[in-house]
């Protein structure tokens, strides 16, 4: 079995709080839209878009975990470090609109929800806890890569608060919140140790090879190469 | 290709002609979306309403000729929120009351109802939309809608490229399967991994070869989309026709059940 | 009347220190075909990426069409050379076939009707008018090929620079893509290691290797020439032999 993702359905936040939402992520991409452009000029299209299709393709990639499971990467945390915050931004978020307009993956009036979820908080959080880790961790090629670790692995239980924050304003007050906020990030603090070992695994595979390619690593002056 | 979906590659367009198909990708977008809006907006236990609505959306499935085999697919994604759905009468607030022999919360019980009608009238009203128009023509309408131009520009790439990336996506995953690897748990994690990374450099090389091609054509940081597709009042008209009957179905049982 | 391209003793070191070309010297007439020949790594992609100015060099000239490629006149000469890119999935980044081809023409202040039969135009002359609305993954390699030739003949470009124009293309794709070509009326100038596509194509080649344009002359005469072929490592494939070829058309 394979465990789906966790796009947000139409209808399970009420709709004045996913409009809120709506615009709260229209917000920072707009933001992303300008930051992206200071950074790559009118390279950012082509770039953005190929790092999209790239954790497209990375989410499509089963890792077997045990007895026929197998869980697969979410991307925010890789993207972030890979190709920077604001390009990595719009990369998920494409993701995102992408796979609720072509797969119907995803609710259309939702959109903001998700957005909001796996490219503000899970991206762009994952970026500001790297950095700051970096600035803490040793400089070398092992703090790099804890620091990477630790932002994807929070990431992922971080998505998962700004989830039990939006049911709090918008879901159904059947069940008490605290029942919700302790399973949701239960599951997702275990969720989050695959996101950190496969996005650690990928991005120590790409320095290897092509350290420049890798965002995060563009003002480190000492040898992450092994 | 074990450790690959490959449903998504080629998107899910299928080419028929009626009315709504053709109706311009802005319209329709817009029309779908007012129209998922107003069932959201409807509240759980106006039951009436919601039955009218899945009605609406089944006879749309069937006028459209959605596949069936595809409507069980996108189900497959709802999962973890049917899973909520059914644990919230369980665990619901209280009161409870009987239901089938079983002791179960009340709004639990209305609160799950209220997630699956609307999360499975929202996928099925996208199968309708992304069946019944071709991916470039969703691009044209959200440039339409007034969409940021740039997050257009990012969606075509990703449009255009998801066929090549997954397909050396697969080609690796062939050339490890051809020499004995089998991904059975964490251990190979490492090597799925590195295909990734390799994935990564390629993906990014290409982003850059692309940007070359786009350069040696004089691009300047526009991308003409070529249609110029021409909207009638009678597709306006059409186009309002979702969001209407999805009034008109509170508006018709609201004054029925008074 | 100008030549179509001059190139005056260019040369271009990489930031990384390693010399690419040595003194380039060459000149194209308009309506020439020529092929430039060379091993791998001999500085062929190098040459072609500053023939639009994607790669600027100080030391030296280059003219398209009488203009110098410099970096305030990009736009004229990016309008006047079309450049062929070896993978036409890197060439062809939009949706649909049509869009792709419109892509250069509406950059260059292109619209309306206009870039309908500049379109409609490019896709006749490599006989893909059928697919134009057809996304560029539902066609074969070598329709793709042909596609990319139409995004830059749609530009009506003075010189057609092809990178590798036979590579990976079945002999019926290859064919029919050389049948295109010497339909054109348009300079080409053609990048290639392929021996015998360069001489059923082009009457003049030049030989580039190490950077330095070593020999430049009559395809038949420079292909004829072992020792010179030998020492740049240049060579018809196995059994095949230049009288095989027939004379130009």
């Amino acid at each position: 079995m394979k465990i789906p993702q966790m796009h947000i359905p139409d209808g399970f936040i009420n709709a004045p709080v996913s409009v809120l939402f709506l615009a709260i992520s229209a917000f920072f991409v707009f933001l992303a839209l300008r930051g992206a452009k200071n950074q790559l000029d009118e390279k950012v299209a082509p770039l953005a878009g190929l790092a999209a299709v790239f954790i497209f393709a990375m989410q499509m990639i089963n890792f077997p975990v045990a007895a026929g499971t197998s869980g697969h990467l979410i991307g925010g945390a890789l993207a972030a470090i890979l190709i920077g915050p604001w390009a990595g931004v719009l990369a998920v978020t494409v993701v995102l609109i992408v796979q609720a307009l072509v797969f119907a993956d995803g609710g259309l009036t939702a959109m903001g929800l998700n957005v909001f979820n796996m490219s503000i908080l899970a991206t762009l959080g994952a970026w500001y806890i790297f950095r700051f880790l970096q600035k803490i961790l040793p400089k070398n090629r092992i703090g790099f890569l804890s620091a990477t670790a630790l932002a994807a692995y929070l990431s992922v239980p971080i998505s998962a608060i700004g989830f039990t924050l939006q049911f709090a304003l918008g879901g159904t007050a059947a069940i008490t919140l605290d029942k919700v906020l302790v399973a949701m990030v239960g599951v997702h603090s275990v969720i989050g140790i695959g996101e950190a070992i496969i996005t650690v695994l990928t991005i120590s595979a790409v320095l290897s090879v092509r350290k420049d390619l890798v965002y995060g690593a563009s003002n480190s002056k000492v040898s992450l190469i092994k | 290709m074990g450790e690959i979906q490959s449903h998504i590659s080629v998107g899910i367009y299928e080419h028929r002609h009626n009315w709504f198909h053709e109706l311009p990708s802005h319209i329709k977008i817009a029309s779908v979306f007012s129209f998922v809006l107003v069932v959201v907006l409807t509240p759980g236990y106006f039951f009436q309403a919601h039955l009218s609505y899945a009605l609406i959306v089944i006879s749309l499935l069937i006028w459209n000729k959605v596949p069936l085999g595809l409507i069980r697919k996108r189900l497959i994604i709802e999962i973890p929120f049917v899973l909520f759905a059914f644990f919230l009468p369980i665990f619901g607030t209280d009161p409870r009351i009987d239901f089938f022999g079983l002791r179960l919360s009340e709004p639990g019980l209305w609160a799950g109802w209220n997630i699956l009608i609307k999360a499975t009238i929202g996928v099925m009203m996208s199968l309708i939309l992304s069946s019944t128009t071709p991916q470039r023509e969703l691009l044209v309408g959200l440039e339409k809608l007034k969409f940021p131009k740039l997050l257009v520009q990012i969606m075509s790439f990703m449009i255009r490229y998801t066929v090549v990336v997954t397909e050396e996506l697969k080609r690796m995953a062939i050339a490890r399967e051809s020499r004995c690897f089998e991904a059975k748990g964490p251990k190979q994690w490492g090597v799925l991994a590195r295909s990734g990374g390799a994935l990564f450099i390629r993906s990014y090389e290409r982003g850059e070869r692309v940007h070359m091609a786009m350069l040696s054509r004089g691009y300047t940081g526009q991308l003409p989309l070529t249609t110029r597709q021409i909207s009638s009042r009678q597709d306006y008209i059409n186009g309002t026709l979702l969001p209407l009957v999805a009034v008109a179905v509170i508006l018709i049982w609201s004054v029925f059940l008074k | 009347m100008t030549n179509a391209l001059e190139i005056k003793s260019l040369s271009f070191s990489y930031p990384d220190g390693r010399q690419a070309l040595n003194s380039v010297n060459i000149e194209i007439k308009r309506g020439e075909r020529v092929a430039l020949l060379g091993p791998n790594g001999a500085g062929k992609t190098t040459l072609v990426m500053h023939l639009n100015g994607i790669l600027l060099s100080d030391d030296g000239e280059v003219k398209v069409a009488g203009i110098n490629v410099e970096k305030n006149n990009l736009f004229e000469v990016r309008k006047r050379v079309g450049l062929v890119f070896q993978d036409p999935d890197d060439q062809l980044f939009m949706t649909t076939v049509r869009d792709d081809v419109a892509f250069g023409p509406a950059n260059i202040g292109i619209s309306g009707s206009e870039l309908d039969e500049r379109v409609n135009f490019a896709l006749d002359q490599v006989k893909m008018q059928d697919f134009a609305d057809r996304p560029p993954h539902h066609l074969s390699f070598g329709q793709r090929r042909r596609v990319a030739v139409a995004t830059v003949l749609a530009m009506k470009p003075d010189i057609l620079v092809l990178d590798e124009p036979s590579s990976n293309l079945d002999p019926a794709s290859r064919r029919e893509l050389a049948e295109i070509l010497l339909s054109l009326d348009v300079t080409i100038f053609m990048v290639t290691h392929d021996l015998p596509y360069a001489l059923e194509i082009c009457p003049r080649a030049a030989i580039l290797n190490d950077g330095k344009i070593v020999a430049d002359g009559s395809t038949r005469e420079l292909l004829g020439d072992d020792e010179l072929m030998t020492s740049n490592r240049l060579e018809l494939p196995f059994g095949m032999h230049l009288d095989h070829i027939p004379h130009h058309r």
